[in-house]
């Protein structure tokens, strides 16, 4: 009798909440942009779905040093890396690190001296007026941020149509749709998939699919990318024999990138063992003295 | 029967002061980085040391340079300084110190801009042996930044520097 | 439950300073003498633990404020410097973020515990609106919160939750221009909202001392939801079982603190933010932190600007009405077997609420929000009230030591080995009290 009445209810409110909200979607005019509170959010918000007729792959998963509970660096890998982004990248691409954290050990390790002589290839203008009252330019040292190729986002955008974004941050700000049960599966132990934005930019480089077009990528949402295929095969010279490809250099270019974005990854990485084990032990301890305690209450 | 109890209690005991020991370790280690992230980050640290182009500094002027966000003066001296630096009698000074003492070429004298005494910041070729003098409360110290007369207890600071060419010096 | 204290000190110190202000002998009262129930299940540390995560916020707050930089123009860059230059800068920023997480994921195990054992229910009414207040101060300074990076959804998901303020009627663009301090978003409410950033949690720990202050008058629930008849057949000191169990649950929630703050720090929160905030540049998706998904949901689901607000907030708002709501004068599901079903039903529409906030706006999306939305309502208004007067409840325990005993009996009776001997010693042990 009860079972009866708890089915009849549920149904009851579902078949009602079905019919109410078919209904309303019914009565909508433009059910697409139905409640987005700012005008502004709601003509943005793509549909990619329905706007583009053509495939839009997801990126493929890359494997990457520094995935992983024991990931590192590796040092050849972002001086290769860095080598790249000097060379080609930074022709529009500003990177607004400081020169000094070139020489991080756990990261591309340059020499103090390397970085001073890089920094002095530089010319920076001083935050700070001089006696005179004038913004002295000088060359670079190694606690000044890289400059960019241009002085702000907007001279960037008058000289090339759309300001280049700093490289600074890039890779962990891009994501592609993992989808339902892919995402939770990233979270958990042994895949904790952090490089989304590593395999994107990754895709990105060598996604310029046509080669009578060069702002067409497979992978960008929507396939027109402001930014010309900016690598060819050959265009680096890496002088330690690694294979001057187009996949090579995202390789190593990502990997720069990546440390640039999170450049305390192998310390993170390094402490968060030392926590967990300590963690379960304690937790152990804590559980057996519980335990103990406890069978004194009965 | 007191054999086993004891025995149980030791390993009560034991784990009691196993777990206590953990959590100390975890409360010492949580505590670390808290008190650490006080300390001189990295980009204060990185301006620790600067290098100062010393071509410009004719003789008889000072220079003042911004270090670790202080003033610091370099002053290209005179021979007249330099002798009266050196002549200077020890059992005068409040805080004794020979002049070759606070140079390593005595035609460049470097120290921090900041009085001993409350932390202004002293004029120079200013006061009775024209090396400066504080406005604040009238300290004077001599062509060696020696403190000579007024409240200040000790010389001006002599900071870590080194010559990195006849121009070029490092401070820091 | 907490009468006046029976702690007397031991030094003579202690003695004076006792009867000048008797600290002792509240902190002994409260957390060392008080008695608590001995059924309580593992779902009980979790008040401990969100005592812990305020602690942790607070802390980790007040250093990283000695770094940031609350102005429109430096605030991104100051953050990066936390991560970069700042002795542990990127532990602390990262404690942070993923702590308001899992402060979340510990009150959203709070409330459900309180919703399915009847926690809500007379004497403890008051003691669960205050928690719905602590609630709501919590969603608002985590939104405050995300807002202080100044990256692209801190700037548009704050966009977006202040324009609310203008759907209402007549006054609404003044509140939001009040609101804003300017015509828009911009550094006048980045400073505000720092500032309120700061303050709201300690009006939080005021409210937490209200909440416990609450508890402490009318004791803790437990799961089988009877009340406590033999303070000392049902009970335990609170120290050290409680407090010993509590910190074995904190040991375990870390060890998930500690996976998402060294191993996924970035998980739970949105690639965008990585990009500095942009007034001319809309994000493709606006999307908030996960934890105010379900409400946003229900927001997106009603396509009247206005009505979308007030389902908005009357969906948190309901739940301070729970203890007025749910007619069942039975308190724990244990003993509901109906009221069970719905509550792991309701439970779902949270969660599904929850990914679809998350979700592209499309027909499939907008249908499947209305119907959970309207399930979520119905929970409340329809379920709750009609299960009290038709539900066929299982019957109670005498107390909560008998019901202890029948589960510890019912765990011996599985056990192969001397069922019997277990029994006559569990026996022996309850007759001594």
């Amino acid at each position: 009798m009860i079972r009866f009445r708890t089915i009849a209810l549920a149904s009851a409110i579902a078949a009602a909440a079905t019919a109410l909200a078919g209904a309303s979607l019914a009565a909508d005019e433009q059910p697409a942009a139905a409640p987005a509170p700012v005008n502004a959010a709601a003509a943005k918000q793509p549909t990619p779905a329905t706007e583009t007729s053509e495939e839009q792959p997801s990126p493929t998963r890359q494997s990457w040093s520094y995935s992983g509970l024991f990931g590192i660096f590796n040092q050849e890998q972002l001086q290769r890396g860095f080598k790249v982004y000097h060379d080609v990248c930074a022709t529009c691409h500003a990177l607004s690190i400081p020169f000094r954290t070139l020489s991080d050990p756990t990261g591309p390790g340059f020499s103090e001296a390397q970085v001073k002589a890089l920094a002095a290839t530089y010319t920076v203008t001083e935050t700070e007026p001089n006696d005179k009252g004038e913004y002295v330019k000088r060359p670079g040292r190694p606690s000044d941020i890289i400059p960019g190729p241009y002085p702000n986002p907007e001279a960037a955008a008058a000289a090339l149509g759309k300001a280049p974004p700093d490289m600074s941050t890039l890779v962990k700000a891009r994501k592609y749709e993992r989808g339902l049960p892919w995402f939770i599966f990233d979270a958990l132990p042994f895949d904790q998939y952090q490089e989304v934005g590593a395999d994107y930019v990754y895709a990105i480089l060598n996604g310029y699919a046509k080669a009578d077009d060069l702002n067409w990528n497979l992978y960008f949402p929507g396939h027109k990318i402001a930014m010309p295929k900016p690598l060819s095969d050959g265009q680096v010279e890496y002088t330690d024999g690694t294979p001057a490809t187009v996949p090579q250099y995202s390789k190593d270019v990502v990997s720069f990138l990546y440390w640039a974005a999170e450049p305390t990854l192998v310390e993170r990485k390094k402490s968060g063992l030392r926590v967990m084990v300590f963690l379960i032990v304690l937790s152990v301890l804590l559980y057996l003295t519980k335990t103990r305690v406890w069978s004194k209450a009965h | 029967m007191s054999g086993e109890a004891t025995v149980d209690q030791s390993r009560r005991d034991f784990l009691f002061i196993a777990t206590g020991a953990a959590g100390a370790v975890a409360v010492a280690a949580t505590a670390w980085p808290l008190i650490d992230q006080m300390n001189p980050d990295a980009s204060t640290l990185a301006l620790a040391s600067s290098e100062i182009d010393l071509s410009a500094v004719q003789e008889g002027q000072i220079l003042t340079v911004k270090w670790r966000g202080k003033p610091v003066f370099v002053r290209h001296r005179t021979k007249k300084e330099i002798e009266e630096a050196a002549a200077a009698p020890l059992d005068e000074l409040r805080d004794p110190q020979t002049d070759a003492q606070r140079v390593k070429k005595p035609e460049w004298l470097i120290v921090v801009g900041v009085c001993t005494h409350l932390g202004c910041i002293p004029l120079g070729h200013e006061g009775k042996y024209d090396g400066w003098f504080c406005p604040c409360h009238g300290s004077v110290y001599d062509t060696s930044g020696r403190i000579r007369q007024g409240p200040a207890p000790l010389n001006l600071e002599v900071p870590e520097y080194s010559f990195l060419s006849d121009t070029k010096v490092r401070v820091g | 439950m907490s009468g006046p204290s029976t702690y007397v000190p031991k030094s003579a110190l202690g003695k004076w300073f006792e009867s000048r202000l008797p600290i002792m002998g509240l902190v002994h009262s409260s957390f060392v003498a008080y008695p608590t129930p001995r059924n309580l299940n593992y779902m009980w540390t979790f008040g401990a633990i969100l005592a812990f995560m305020l602690g942790a916020q607070i802390v980790t707050g007040v250093v990283l404020a000695m770094h940031y930089t609350p102005e429109a123009t430096l605030a991104f860059d100051s953050v990066e410097h936390i991560m970069r230059d700042v002795n542990y800068g990127w532990l602390l920023r990262y404690l942070h973020s993923n702590g308001a997480s899992m402060f979340f994921l510990a009150v959203y195990a709070h409330i459900f515990r309180g919703i399915y054992y009847g926690s809500y229910k007379a004497p403890r009414e008051v003691l669960w609106i205050l928690g719905v207040i602590i609630y709501l101060l919590m969603m608002a300074t985590a939104f405050m919160g995300y807002v202080l990076p100044w990256g692209q959804m801190s700037f548009w998901g704050a966009t977006v939750i202040t324009n609310l303020f203008s759907a209402i009627p007549l006054v609404g663009k003044s509140v939001s221009t009040w609101l804003w301090g300017g015509y828009a978003v911009g550094d006048a409410t980045l400073n505000r909202f720092f500032s309120l950033h700061y303050l709201l949690p300690f009006m939080i720990a005021g409210v937490v001392v209200l909440h416990i202050w609450a508890l402490h008058v009318a004791g803790q629930n437990n799961p089988d939801g009877v009340d406590v008849k033999d303070v000392a057949r049902d009970t335990v000191a609170f120290t050290p079982y409680a407090t010993l169990k509590d910190m074995f649950g904190l040991s375990v929630f870390l060890i998930v603190y500690a996976w998402f703050v060294f191993y996924i720090p970035n998980f739970l929160g949105d690639a965008d933010n990585y990009i500095k905030a942009n007034p001319l540049q809309t994000p493709a998706r606006i999307v908030p932190e996960w934890y105010l998904l379900p409400f946003y949901a229900i927001l997106r689901a009603i396509p009247n600007k206005l009505i979308g607000v007030i389902a908005l907030f009357s969906a948190i708002a309901l739940l301070a009405f729970l203890p007025w709501l749910d007619t069942s004068p039975v308190r724990s599901a244990k003993y509901r077997p109906v009221f069970r079903v719905f509550f792991w039903v309701f439970l779902f529409v949270c969660i599904g609420l929850g990914w679809l906030g998350s979700q592209e706006i499309t027909d499939a999306y907008v249908l499947s929000a209305r119907i959970l939305a309207i399930c979520y309502f119905a929970f409340f208004l329809i379920v709750l009230p009609l299960l009290g007067l038709f539900e066929t409840t299982k019957p109670l325990p005498p107390s909560i030591a008998d019901a202890v005993l029948a589960k510890a009996k019912g765990e011996a009776s599985r056990e192969s080995a001397a069922p019997a001997e277990k029994s006559g010693v569990t026996g022996e042990r309850a007759e001594g009290h």
